[in-house]
């Protein structure tokens, strides 16, 4: 019963990574960016909320709705201004210039608010200690359930978007040949600059998550993209929406049993399985290779 | 007055020069063959007019609108449209998907998803069959279609027979035959030489990078275009 327990954490936890891993998935497929600040604007994100509930006495959920459009136009602007210019000479370079931006977001962070550690716990009330005791082993943590909840509606909203509108369709295009793209009249700058600022914006709603479950430093950030990452791959890097969400879950589930197994091993547990399937012949180092080739 | 206009165009690939100084008219309502030997710079050039290749030197107007450095995307605003060589279908999308994107981007005019595959027959049955699995000759009335769609003022079209069976061929051409009735100008570029002759109303043959020979059709025998095609004779222009 312990087991079955371990497992439903397992992919409770893994909607949370899925929903830190979604932006990096898409900015990825459709560009080859691997945006390396992924995880510092997330924090950025849980930092924005956390600065109108300073003011504001309300929910960090209520709190977001306005930080959401702030996140969305930060990500349409970092394509325009940045990424777009570092897109032209080649790959290496936009990792670079995210890496940079990593640093840059951290420190600014650092020096606005103190390196203290915050977290939205105590803001989000309720939701963020109740649970549901189903049995004497297993019980569900409502703010788990709300995680995995939101990221199948982001999933699926993202994937209706991208298979059923116009919008949608056009990124799909520019993903598999830009030069075609724009061939038919797709603006494929206008594109990115979207696809990023939809990816901004979601890994934001992975930050207020990730300051409810937890506390957070200026310096969370790559902690946190490392897990993104690692799930990424293991759902095939970017190659389908819910293969990422999987990927997650996978990445989630090997982190709770291999916490079951020994309380010092959930981490290691995830890079192991993230390692093996990097390492495995059908798995992400060929597509890695696919997708750099 | 001209809808395009090709003054002095230079291209590079590189320190490649692969058109060097080329001009060339094309009137409102004419279908121009390029024609000439691999590497003559025919590829290079269409890529240049649809705006996928950025000149190094020289002028491209368009209906009198300088358009020399204007970005791909606009220049299908205006109503330019290329079939690329190799027909570069998105492999993913459906067919009717390769349509709509192309459709919704470009101009509005009598071309739509419903009318383009009323032209295409063929194409009715395959809407919601992914490109990557079409046959070539399916592949390329896709491509075809999907240009169309933008509603082009002028469509530029790159070997369009290459690695198709003789009868796709036969297909590809009967349907082009219509849109050229209607009144489209096009610029294509034919490796088969009895084609382009048939279909175009002037032929315009490059050797490496320059035009060495013109003229109205009819008005050029085989031999001539054959011996430039090869560089045999540097035969000045017939004037059209």
């Amino acid at each position: 019963m312990t087991w079955v327990n371990d497992v439903v954490q397992g992919v409770m936890l893994g909607g949370f990574y899925g929903l830190l891993a979604c932006g990096l998935a898409l900015m990825f497929g459709l560009m080859r960016i691997i945006n390396l600040a992924h995880g510092d604007l997330a924090v950025l994100g849980a930092y924005l909320v956390y600065l109108l509930l300073e003011h504001w006495h309300t929910s960090p959920f209520l709190a977001f709705l306005p930080v959401l459009p702030a996140m969305l136009l930060i990500g349409y602007v970092l394509q325009r201004v940045l990424l777009e210019r570092s897109l032209r000479s080649g790959l290496l370079v936009p990792l670079l210039t995210t890496f940079g931006l990593s640093i840059v977001i951290q420190n600014l962070l650092d020096q606005g608010f103190s390196p203290d550690d915050r977290s939205l716990g105590a803001s989000a009330g309720g939701v963020a200690t109740a649970s549901w005791q189903i049995t004497s082993q297993l019980s569900i943590p409502a703010i788990g359930a709300l995680t995995l909840g939101v990221a199948i509606v982001i999933f699926g909203g993202l994937q209706l978007f991208l298979s059923r509108t116009r919008a949608g369709r056009q990124m799909r295009a520019t993903a598999q040949d830009p030069d075609t793209a724009e061939l038919v009249g797709i603006n494929s700058r206008a594109i990115y600059a979207r696809a990023t600022a939809i990816a901004v914006a979601i890994a934001a709603i992975g930050g207020v998550f990730l300051a409810i479950r937890s506390s957070f430093t200026p310096y969370s950030g790559p902690t946190y993209l490392i897990f993104a990452f690692e799930a990424v791959v293991i759902g095939g890097l970017g190659s389908s929406l819910w293969a990422t969400l999987a990927g997650g879950i996978v990445l989630g589930i090997a982190q709770t049993i291999g916490g079951q197994i020994n309380p010092e091993y959930p981490v290691l547990a995830g890079h192991i399985v993230f390692l093996v399937v990097l390492a495995s012949p059908r798995g992400g180092l060929l597509n890695l290779r696919r997708a750099t080739a | 007055m001209s809808l395009l206009e090709i003054d002095r165009l230079g291209l590079r690939h590189g320190l490649l020069e692969a058109v060097r100084d080329l001009s060339l008219r094309v009137a409102e309502g004419e279908t121009v063959a390029l024609v000439g030997a691999n590497g003559a710079g025919k590829t290079t050039l269409l890529r240049a007019i649809a705006g996928a290749h950025r000149p190094s030197s020289g002028v491209l107007s368009f209906d009198g609108t300088d358009i020399t450095r204007m970005a791909a995307h606009r220049r299908v605003r205006l109503g330019i449209a290329l079939v690329p060589e190799g027909r570069r279908l998105f492999p993913a999308l459906t067919v009717e998907e390769n349509l709509l994107v192309a459709a919704q981007a470009g101009r509005a005019g009598r071309w739509t998803l419903e009318t383009v595959i009323e032209a295409f027959p063929m194409l009715a049955r395959l809407r919601r069959q992914r490109a990557a699995t079409l046959s070539g000759g399916e592949q390329q009335a896709t491509a075809i279609a999907r240009a169309l769609v933008t509603n082009p003022r002028l469509l530029l079209l790159d070997e369009v027979s290459l690695g198709l069976a003789p009868l796709a061929v036969d297909a590809v051409y009967e349907s082009l035959a219509r849109v050229i009735e209607e009144g489209a100008t096009i610029v294509l570029v034919e490796q088969d030489l009895s084609r382009a002759m048939n279909v175009a109303d002037r032929v315009v043959c490059m050797l490496e990078g320059r035009i060495v020979l013109e003229g109205a059709r009819g008005e050029l025998r085989r031999e001539q275009i054959t011996d430039a095609y090869f560089g045999l004779r540097r035969a000045g222009s017939v004037d059209a």
